[in-house]
């Protein structure tokens, strides 16, 4: 297989490195280099400054409440998401009853059922999903506040995303509900994959279902609970938060900053106010965090692996 | 949109176990009281959660149907009658004619080159050993995990020096771009899987690379093709973050964009009715597609995760 091999080989990666090389590595290395200049993005010109963007950068108020911010997403989100969605998927792949005559370890009854409904927001746009649930926060005439009065909960009417100490949490929950279903989806498979025999075996032991899915469910699912973690990390860090944030929040980031993570930061600190040189700064933090995030993971989650 | 309520258990009332969930007479082996209630209570939440999932969908759907006033006063109320001037106000005044059919450019524009460049790429690192190879590789893996917003920034300018700022073929450049590393990286462990013997055979008989590659590599390929495809698929057409920053001519904007302006827009305005409309309109495709093809979605957005 050497005939024309080289030149087969550039003619089919030319144009798609070509093109990831232009449009993401370079704007990668540029940011990086720019996070050490005076640079506006307004004009042209700029020079050199060294490290004072940093020194700007731990000094800026704001930055810290963002960082702060984006951990809660980064650490919080995965772990409230992956809980519920371990126990849905759990209930639906092994929670049914035994039937006699059945396997031991039956689903509930309807469980695809359950899992296409749980997915549904999987497939509609982070902004859509963001967007509907502003409306649905609306203290005077939003759904959930209505409901509230409906069941008789007059004096509960929380303003929730104009509350400060409520709105983070209101913006972190719509991004909890989009995402459980994926990972019930996702750890569902990984149960359906494990072999009934196990399943019997520790039933014939005499376990519960509790004992079952921590002794036995969650160490053979321990890969794909990582990896998920680690990818719901990567977009609760990223796109995912930018865009709750940046729609459902008035400022946005507010009220008074309690709301605001480091990606909208960089974006408003580019685009908004005309700092280009500072957001790649709080970009480069950005990134720091999210290879920290994930190599602590990785790190943390390490275990035997355990074959079946 | 109908929201089956499968035979859900009713939540046992009295002490009674659940025997009447079972349509068939059988009867639980062992176990069976602390099962029943266990099983009520698991069965309970999925419900529950089933509802929540639902609800917000099922209550945007009624008020697209709803008159203004009615959305302020009574949101849980069924519309009086259906509005369907709604969705009209929102297809023809609102713009929503040309989000769709910017969105349905960019997607399907992008959708094919990525499809295209990315099983070339995957293709030739799967296959051929040559220097440079895992160097290119895990650039390519590389660009999963690095926030993209910090690119964002310059990008903004290279795409403007470039006279690609707010085109939609400029869009669908940086679509195809940032899609490339999971494609890359999906399509690569896909072709490790197909079999050589077919492609060796097919170049012993004379066909060139390039020819083996789209006559006999492609076709063998397509399951992972699709799957890779519906991930983008979905993946690009709800894409926020990207038009946000580099497409903000009003005229370009996709769905998602201009959904977000109309949002604001219609506060000045004050015509919900016509966001709500515009908001399922939006949705409504998506999901109705979600629910026809519902396994290969599954499959599709899952696979990532599950290599």
């Amino acid at each position: 297989m050497q005939h024309g091999k080289y030149r087969f080989i550039v003619g089919f990666l030319a144009v798609p490195l070509g093109l990831y090389a232009l449009f993401v590595v370079w704007p990668f290395i540029q940011s990086i280099y720019y996070s050490f200049t005076d640079w506006t993005g307004l004009s042209p010109e700029f020079k050199m400054v060294g490290f004072d963007n940093y020194k700007r950068m731990l000094d800026d108020e704001i930055f810290w409440k963002s960082l702060e911010h984006s951990l809660l997403f980064a650490l919080v989100l995965p772990l409230v998401t992956i809980s519920l969605a371990l126990f849905f998927a759990f209930m639906i792949n092994v929670g049914g009853r035994h039937r006699r005559g059945g396997p031991v370890v039956t689903g509930v009854r309807g469980s695809s059922f359950y899992k296409i409904v749980y997915f549904f927001p999987q497939v509609l746009s982070i902004a859509i999903v963001a967007l509907l649930f502003a409306f649905a926060y609306n203290p005077d005439s939003g759904a959930v506040n209505s409901l509230l009065r409906g069941i008789g909960l007059d004096s509960v009417q929380p303003l929730w995303l104009g509350d400060p100490s409520l709105a983070l949490w209101c913006v972190m929950a719509v991004l909890v509900w989009s995402t459980v279903g994926f990972f019930v989806v996702l750890f569902s498979a990984g149960m359906a994959s494990v072999p009934a025999e196990l399943y019997e075996a520790a039933l014939l032991d005499g376990a519960g279902r509790a004992k079952t899915f921590f002794k036995l469910t969650l160490p053979l699912l321990w890969d794909t609970v990582q990896s998920g973690w680690v990818y719901m990390g990567i977009l609760a860090l990223g796109a995912e938060s930018f865009a709750v944030v940046q729609i459902m929040t008035t400022g946005p980031g507010g009220p008074d900053y309690s709301t605001t993570v480091m990606v909208l930061y960089v974006y408003q600190k580019a685009f908004r106010d005309g700092q280009a040189a500072y957001a790649t700064t709080i970009g480069v933090a950005l990134l720091v965090v999210t290879l920290a995030f994930a190599a602590v993971v990785m790190r943390l989650g390490r275990r035997e692996r355990l074959e079946f | 949109m109908k929201t089956t309520e499968t035979p859900a258990p009713v939540p046992a009332e009295s002490g009674t176990p659940v025997a009447k969930i079972d349509a068939a007479p059988r009867r639980p082996v062992r176990g069976s009281r602390e099962g029943s209630v266990l099983n009520v209570f698991s069965h309970g939440i999925l419900v529950v959660w089933a509802i929540m999932v639902v609800m917000p969908l099922v209550w945007a759907v009624m008020t697209s149907f709803k008159d203004d006033s009615s959305i302020f006063g009574s949101p849980w109320s069924l519309p009086d009658h259906l509005h369907f001037e709604n969705w009209a106000r929102a297809w023809t005044d609102a713009n929503m004619s040309d989000y769709f059919l910017n969105t349905v450019l960019v997607v399907g524009g992008s959708l094919v080159g990525t499809l295209v460049l990315g099983s070339m790429a995957a293709y030739v690192l799967a296959r051929f050993d040559f220097p440079g190879n895992r160097f290119i590789y895990f650039l390519f893996i590389g660009g999963m995990s690095f926030p993209i917003m910090l690119a964002l920034v310059p990008l903004f300018y290279v795409v403007n020096n470039m006279g690609l700022l707010n085109t939609i073929h400029g869009l669908i450049l940086v679509y195809i771009a940032y899609s490339l590393p999971f494609t890359v990286f999906f399509l690569t462990a896909f072709f490790r899987t197909l079999p050589t013997s077919v492609a060796e055979a097919a170049f012993v008989d004379g066909a060139s690379h390039t020819r083996t590659f789209f006559q006999i590599m492609l076709p063998m390929a397509k399951p992972g093709l699709i799957s890779v495809g519906i991930f983008n698929f979905l993946g690009q057409w709800n894409q926020y973050m990207l038009p946000t920053v580099l497409n903000t001519d009003p005229d370009k904007h996709v769905l998602t964009q201009g959904l977000v302006q109309l949002a604001v827009s219609q506060g000045y305005k004050g015509d919900w009715s016509g966001l709500f409309a515009g908001l399922v309109m939006a949705m409504l495709p998506v999901l109705a597609a979600y629910v026809v093809f519902q396994r290969q979605v599954v499959q599709g957005l899952t696979a990532g995760a599950l290599k």
